[in-house]
């Protein structure tokens, strides 16, 4: 062939600039903490379980599917390293799957397999709002694991208990907090963090003012304001902290009212001006890596990101504190949070059941809360020492804040559709519509739903 | 299939070929159906299996009703789906934008890489990079070259002072949807441009040389020769084109989610079945996106048929 040479040639820079592309999609720009190990969290190690021996002689061999937690933060190097310990002192095969990391994405991925009825995943993450959904399909473990959820706190046990049956096991506990950059705060002269939110738009847009002038990305306050279920758990914080109700109450479908027409409207006034107008297409990691890259002054997330930006620019730079409210009402914090569940359709339920009760046992949890600070479900845990020394969050003053749970109880199966509902709306009004234009729609597609 | 000849008229009907040409008919048959079995298992199965479930009230997660035969009640609805419209509307803008630059692109590219440089091998190589890249890799990359705060693009534009200040390209509803264009712009002109290319490589090289002769400018010889005899080519890359983008489904997702305002026909789909587990209504939107793109096959089908008679 007369032109192989350059054929040659030719393939070879197409190579080299895929491979380039490919590492400049994969590495990102300024994503802080994609390869660094976690530092301190790497200190302690997962604990071993309890009558390993046991177990290994009745269950041995069997291999079980755990989806776990998605690859983000520290999260799937915890349960990496729970599994292998699990496997190396019992002998049960793990399959472990990250799922999706938006929670809209790990919903349906559940709601196929149960559908299909499938025999895989055994063991799987369940969204503090999904048990009413998934209740028809989960194994009740209240025989096998009954007397052990008598030291949970008893709140997420009776939100896991449907009908009668316990269908899952409280894993972690999650609330919606504030990062506040503390050396900012100091720099500008303020000396606590906001109270309220009109506290917090006048602090942010103050440090923002001054930062801006050598950092032309610095903004104030970033958030989850993506249209997805994360943006739902950001405003049922600010409409219940301004009292506006927690979207339905009773039974009833109260979100529109003025005071959740006033909160609403107040954000929609924010975006592009403490908040970046990028905001309103950012999920948990996307609000993490600007607050990680030091070009936030606050930021709304849950305690999974404290231990996660302990490997970034920021550290040793933030605190914690409870959310802002409005003026008429109290700091609250969504309830998020995981439990794990064991499927009706699995072919190997009891190495199943004793997979969750390693993984929800007391030593684990307070390995979860140092690793990767994680909120332990079990109160005894969340006063240990250590626990509360690597998870600033859970002294008293924050984790006693009162917590708000998403409508799960009253939309049940269609909890998804009506979360979407309310997802869209609380999008469309943050992207510019006045919510008194978008509220009374909302309404009447929950209104559909609930009845 | 029959054979029987009228007994009124002269018998002038033959049988059906000789011997051979019956035999090589079965023959054919022999050897096609196991491609039509697989088309049937693969194809035909799960479109009768959504055309059947449109007519049900089918949910993913059934709870304690079963599911029953609700005839055209889902079709009703969908007709007054004002969402549903939304997303059709949204497909149609991308398509017909989309589509006229690749075209235009593609066929500048194309001309300029079938004449002869130097490195000219090198170019077709190189320039089918962005294709190969799987789209939701593009779409990610691109989402973070857009991103207001540390995007590449923005920190670009702001340093050689094309722009004044970052703007959020993927959250503004007016910049949202060109910013999705751009990206698939940008990933399939290579392709539209390697079938024009291998269009423009069968006409031969001796028109050109007689338009020469006869004193025709080249834009002459663009429009009088190079376009009509790429004809053919033009319409296969349009169709594939007008096709992929009427499904366009991975650089929405991966850009807006499901954001009320950017959803396509796909994303208002998977989002319904999935999402919402409404199987059955679901499949009535699958149904419907079926029909609209066979409309679209329709018109360029019979725009080809028309042209096709006068050459």
């Amino acid at each position: 062939m007369k032109h192989r040479a350059l054929l040659i040639v030719a393939g070879l820079i197409g190579a080299v600039t895929l491979v380039a592309s490919l590492s400049v999609a994969a590495a990102g720009t300024t994503r802080p903490e994609a390869h660094a190990a976690p530092v301190k969290s790497a200190a302690i190690a997962p604990p071993a379980v309890p009558n390993a021996a046991a177990i290994k002689a009745k269950y041995k061999g069997q291999s079980i599917q755990f989806i776990g937690d998605a690859a983000v933060g520290s999260s799937h190097k915890r349960d990496l390293k729970l599994v292998a310990k699990f496997q190396h002192d019992t002998g049960i095969k793990v399959n472990l799957l990250p799922h999706p990391s938006g929670s809209d994405a790990a919903y349906a991925q559940l709601a196929r397999a149960f559908g299909s009825k499938s025999s895989k995943p055994d063991v799987m993450m369940l969204d503090v709002v999904w048990p009413g959904a998934f209740a028809p399909y989960l194994l009740n473990l209240k025989p096998k694991l009954g007397k052990v959820s008598k030291q949970f706190a008893q709140g997420i046990v009776q939100n896991d208990t449907v009908g009668g049956k316990l269908v899952a096991m409280p894993w972690f506990g999650d609330f919606g907090i504030l990062y506040y950059r503390k050396d900012l705060l100091k720099k500008y002269g303020i000396s606590a963090p906001p109270k309220t939110w009109n506290d917090l738009f006048t602090q942010a847009k103050k440090i923002q003012d001054g930062e801006q002038k050598t950092n032309k990305n610095f903004y104030g306050f970033v958030f989850q304001g993506n249209s997805y279920e994360g943006l739902t758990c950001d405003a049922l914080e600010w409409v219940a902290s301004a009292g506006g109700g927690n979207f339905i109450d009773n039974g009833k479908v109260t979100i529109n009212n003025s005071k959740a027409k006033t909160i609403l409207d107040a954000m929609r006034n924010q975006i592009g001006k403490i908040t970046p107008r990028g905001v309103t297409s950012y999920d948990e990691e996307g609000a993490r890596n600007v607050f990680a890259a030091g070009n936030a002054a606050f930021m709304r997330n849950w305690p999974y990101a404290y231990a996660a930006n302990l490997t970034t620019p920021v550290k040793g730079k933030y605190g914690v504190t409870v959310l802002p409210h409005g003026a008429a009402g109290h700091s609250v914090g969504t309830v998020g949070g995981w439990q794990l569940g064991v499927s009706k359709y699995s072919k190997h339920k009891d190495a199943a059941i004793e997979f969750v009760r390693y993984m929800t046992s007391p030593k684990v949890q307070r390995f979860n809360a140092i690793f990767n600070s994680n909120v332990p479900t079990i109160p005894s845990v969340a006063k240990d020492k250590q626990v509360v020394k690597t998870n600033p969050y859970l002294t008293p003053a924050i984790a006693n804040v009162a917590r708000v749970t998403r409508p799960a109880k009253y939309l049940k199966t269609h909890y998804n559709e009506g979360s979407k509902d309310i997802y869209q709306g609380i999008s469309q009004i943050l992207n510019g519509t006045p919510a008194g234009s978008v509220l009374p729609g909302v309404a009447s597609k929950l209104n559909a739903l609930v009845k | 299939m029959s054979t029987v000849a009228t007994p009124a008229a002269p018998p002038r009907r033959r049988r059906r070929g000789s011997k051979l040409q019956r035999r090589q008919t079965r023959i054919g048959w022999v050897l096609l159906i196991p491609a039509l079995a697989v088309v049937a298992l693969v194809a035909i199965y799960p479109l009768g299996k959504t055309i059947y479930y449109s007519f049900t009230n089918q949910e993913f997660l059934q709870g304690i009703e079963p599911t029953k035969w609700v005839g055209l009640e889902n079709y009703r609805t969908l007709w007054h789906d004002t969402i549903f419209r939304t997303a059709v509307w949204e497909t149609v803008k991308f398509t017909l934008i989309t589509v006229s630059f690749e075209f235009v692109l593609g066929m500048i590219i194309a001309l300029v890489v079938n004449s002869s440089f130097k490195g000219r091998g090198a170019m077709r190589a190189v320039m089918l990079v962005p294709w190969a890249i799987p789209t939701v890799v593009a779409a990610q990359m691109w989402k973070w070259m857009y991103d207001d705060v540390y995007g590449v693009i923005n920190d670009a534009g702001v340093r050689l002072h094309i722009f004044s200040h970052s703007h959020a390209w993927i959250s503004e509803p007016s910049t949202a949807l060109g910013s999705v264009c751009a990206v698939d712009i940008w990933k399939t002109t290579p392709f539209v441009a390697l079938l024009l290319l291998a269009g423009l490589q069968v006409i031969p090289q001796d028109l050109y040389e007689a338009a020469n002769v006869d004193g025709a400018s080249k834009i002459q010889q663009f429009w009088r020769i190079t376009l009509p005899l790429l004809r053919p080519a033009i319409l296969v890359a349009l169709i594939f084109r007008t096709l992929d983008a009427l499904r366009v489904f991975d650089v929405f997702y991966v850009f807006f989610g499901n954001r009320p305002d950017t959803q396509t026909m796909a994303i208002y789909a998977q989002s319904t079945i999935v999402g919402d587990g409404h199987v059955g209504y679901g499949s009535a939107v699958s149904v419907a996106i079926f029909l609209i793109i066979g409309l679209f096959v329709a018109i360029y089908v019979t725009v080809m048929r028309v042209s096709g008679g006068d050459d």
